[in-house]
């Protein structure tokens, strides 16, 4: 027989193989309940992974990738962070929404003013207030002991009310017949977040995620600040010893996530969704979540977590239109991702040993 | 970089011709369909693929349909537009307000594309909007309504604060106050189409405030599991019939019928014959329909209901006939006028009676 014994350092070698295996295991899976559903799984599986990328209308559909992915990189770069030092924010998408909220106010504000700068400002703009909502759950830790994680939960629910409000009633086109739904910033040039090269799908989020993804590289790798996060994750009171403020630690973990959350949630109104309406917010910020444990909290596992991510939407979506199989089954499909990871996490940490024979 | 930019129009363009060509030379003409909620909703998105349904029901080979269900309103719906047409649908309904910005942006890169968006009030030269007088319906209601209560309070779930739901509360609201001169209304919102437990919540709360009829502008039969539980309230179907309530709680319905039109729409289509359109029909032409009153109403009630349904139809009565006061007081339709339909699309106050404020 064997037994689970927990290895004393996780195996490098898995912890790059068990996002691998992960896929695969979810392929076989998926595939099979594809064919349960009387679907040719091979086909569903060739419209999910080949079709956006090498298929007939490939030109469209990978720009669409890079819109599709760049939110969810950039959330997950920040979250990635936190949850390296053991800083649970889950409520990456109440920060979104804030900071699209801000970001969208004060272009609307300034509407129709055209100002070379207004995207930056907006930029900075969503930063901020992406920053401060999510230092408020922060706030409640170092001052309370309150738990983040409940905490930052709940305020998504509080920004989800305020959206609502702002699309019905502050934010409101004054020239929208009375119908809920801010201005479209896309026909507002200053601060439309256009493509920078039309038709790549190229926008500012893009740029700005894979900068995030550059630079949390280099901070976790070469920055005494990337040390004392890892540290504060796997041995906190020795991280305590070697100097690591905690409060300081969470304050900044929550502002850096909150930040980038509300600058991908400014990118996205700014950009490909254009205006502040009721359901603006479409789980970017809870998928980002997925995305920074499918990346192994990796900057560069990150970026290719959030395109396979994309790439199970985008082709989930052909499927549907294609073959005709239900939602449903492609969400399970995207679960079943996790749930291997996951389950192949175990060997990571955990070896397989045979038991050796007791002696009769 | 201006290479990729010329390759990167080059091949939309190309793109975008094959599809007009597919559109222009394929034998059968496809229609597709964009869902905001699941097709088993039982409500709102059944409906339309009931009318998807009749579609192929009644052409057969001719036409072929493809439908995304689900599909959040932004950059999503977008994505999913431009796939359908890109894979040669030469007619696209797209069946939700939130849909109206993406559905502009697609129609304009899509000249040979006809799209249809429910509910909205952007047109294009490939792009018709329809929608049905629902409040013609909910006139009928607000009869039954009035004259079933005995506590005199009826709930109304309202799913967002938009000149529709509106104009659903002021006319139920105005034909129960006919029949029953002390009747209140007490609106609760629930920020959802479509969110059983949200709805379920909401329909409980009504009933412990004294609510003995419910009405609701969202999809999910839950209202109607929480209303049966409590044992001595009405409600009635919305969208759909929601007759597996029937007799009790479900006294009635309101049913959209959209397979008319978009039997009418494909035909045109096929014929070359589609124009642009604004379409906004009720009872009369069949868009609205009024799902069986049960025996659980008393014969007289019914018979009323009916006389006032077919009088709407017949266009004798208007559900916004004056003498009518807006909420705070002041006039809004004198003696024997009725609202004009620009006021209408865009009403965004109560009439003279219903207490609480819309909410902004």
């Amino acid at each position: 027989m064997f037994k689970i014994e927990k290895r004393p350092i996780p195996s490098a070698k898995w912890n790059w193989g068990a996002p691998i295996v992960a896929v695969l295991l979810t392929m076989v899976f998926g595939g099979a309940l594809f064919a349960v559903l009387g679907v040719n799984p091979f086909l569903a599986l060739e419209k999910i992974f080949y079709e956006p990328l090498l298929g007939e209308y490939a030109f469209y559909y990978r720009p669409q990738l890079l819109v599709k992915a760049a939110p969810l990189i950039l959330i997950a770069i920040g979250l990635s962070l936190g949850f390296r030092a053991g800083i649970w924010n889950i409520g990456a998408e109440g920060q979104y929404i804030i900071g699209a909220l801000c970001g969208a106010g004060l272009a609307l504000a300034l509407y129709p003013m055209e100002l070379f700068i207004l995207l930056p400002l907006m930029v900075i703009a969503g930063a901020i207030g992406g920053a401060l909502w999510g230092l408020i759950p922060a706030f409640l830790k170092v001052r309370f002991g309150t738990n983040e994680i409940l905490v930052s939960l709940m305020l998504v629910y509080v920004a989800e009310q305020l959206l609502a409000s702002m699309a019905l009633g502050l934010m409101k086109n004054p020239e929208g017949m009375g119908f809920p739904g801010s201005r479209n910033l896309q026909q507002y040039p200053s601060a439309h977040n256009a493509e920078i090269i039309s038709g790549t799908g190229m926008h500012w989020g893009v740029v700005a995620a894979l900068i995030a993804v550059i630079f949390a590289y280099i901070v976790l790798s070469r920055h005494m600040f990337g040390f004392s996060l890892r540290m504060s994750g796997m041995a906190p009171r020795a991280a305590k010893f070697a100097g690591v403020n905690p409060t300081r630690m969470v304050l900044i973990c929550m502002g850096i996530s909150g930040a980038l959350a509300g600058m991908a949630g400014l990118f996205e109104i700014a950009g490909p969704a254009g205006q502040v309406s009721i359901d603006f917010n479409v789980g970017y910020g809870f998928t980002a979540i997925i995305v920074a444990f499918l990346g192994r909290l990796n900057p560069v596992g990150i970026l290719l977590a959030g395109i396979l991510m994309a790439l199970t939407y985008i082709g989930g979506e052909i499927t549907q239109s294609q073959m005709g199989l239900p939602l449903a089954a492609i969400q399970v499909f995207q679960g079943m991702l996790l749930f291997f990871l996951l389950a192949m996490d175990l060997l990571t940490n955990y070896r397989f040993r045979p038991t050796a024979k007791e002696a009769a | 970089m201006k290479l990729i930019k010329h390759l990167a129009t080059a091949t939309l363009a190309l793109g975008v011709a094959t599809g007009a060509m597919a559109a222009g030379h394929g034998e059968k003409t496809k229609v597709g369909f964009v869902y905001v909620g699941p097709v088993g909703d039982g409500g709102w998105t059944y409906e339309h693929n009931q009318g998807r349904l009749a579609v192929e029901e009644h052409f057969g080979d001719q036409v072929e349909t493809v439908f995304v269900e689900s599909v959040p309103e932004g950059p999503d719906s977008e994505r999913v537009m431009t796939q359908m047409a890109l894979e040669g649908a030469d007619l696209i309904f797209t069946t939700s307000f939130g849909y109206m910005d993406p559905t502009i942006n697609v129609a304009s890169k899509f000249p040979d594309v006809k799209f249809e968006h429910a509910t909205g009030y952007k047109t294009a030269d490939n792009v018709s909007v329809y929608s049905a007088r629902f409040y013609e319906g909910r006139a009928v209601q607000g009869l039954i309504a009035g004259s079933m209560t005995k506590s005199n309070i009826i709930g109304y779930i309202g799913s967002y604060p938009i000149p529709e739901v509106i104009r659903g509360i002021n006319s139920a609201y105005i034909q129960a106050k006919k029949v029953n001169p002390d009747v209140e209304f007490k609106i609760v919102w629930a920020y959802t189409w479509f969110d059983p437990a949200k709805e379920a919540d909401a329909a409980k709360v009504l009933i412990e405030q004294g609510a003995d009829v419910i009405l609701q502008h969202t999809d999910s039969t839950a209202p109607q599991a929480a209303a049966q539980e409590a044992g001595n309230v009405y409600t009635f179907g919305q969208a759909s019939d929601m007759i597996e309530y029937a007799p009790m709680p479900r006294v009635s319905s309101i049913i959209d019928n959209w397979s008319p039109y978009y039997i009418a729409r494909t035909q045109a289509v096929i014929d070359g014959t589609w124009e642009t359109a604004n379409t906004w029909d009720g009872i009369g032409a069949g868009m609205v329909g009024i799902g069986e009153i049960t025996d659980a109403v008393p014969a007289d009630v019914k018979e009323a209901a009916l006389a006032l349904k077919d009088a709407i139809a017949s266009g004798d009565v208007h559900p916004f006939t004056g003498p009518l006061n807006k909420q705070d007081g002041s006039a809004w339709l004198a003696e024997g006028e009725t609202a004009d339909d620009g006021t209408l699309a865009g009403l965004n106050f109560y009439v003279e009676g219903i207490t609480g404020e819309i909410p902004q």
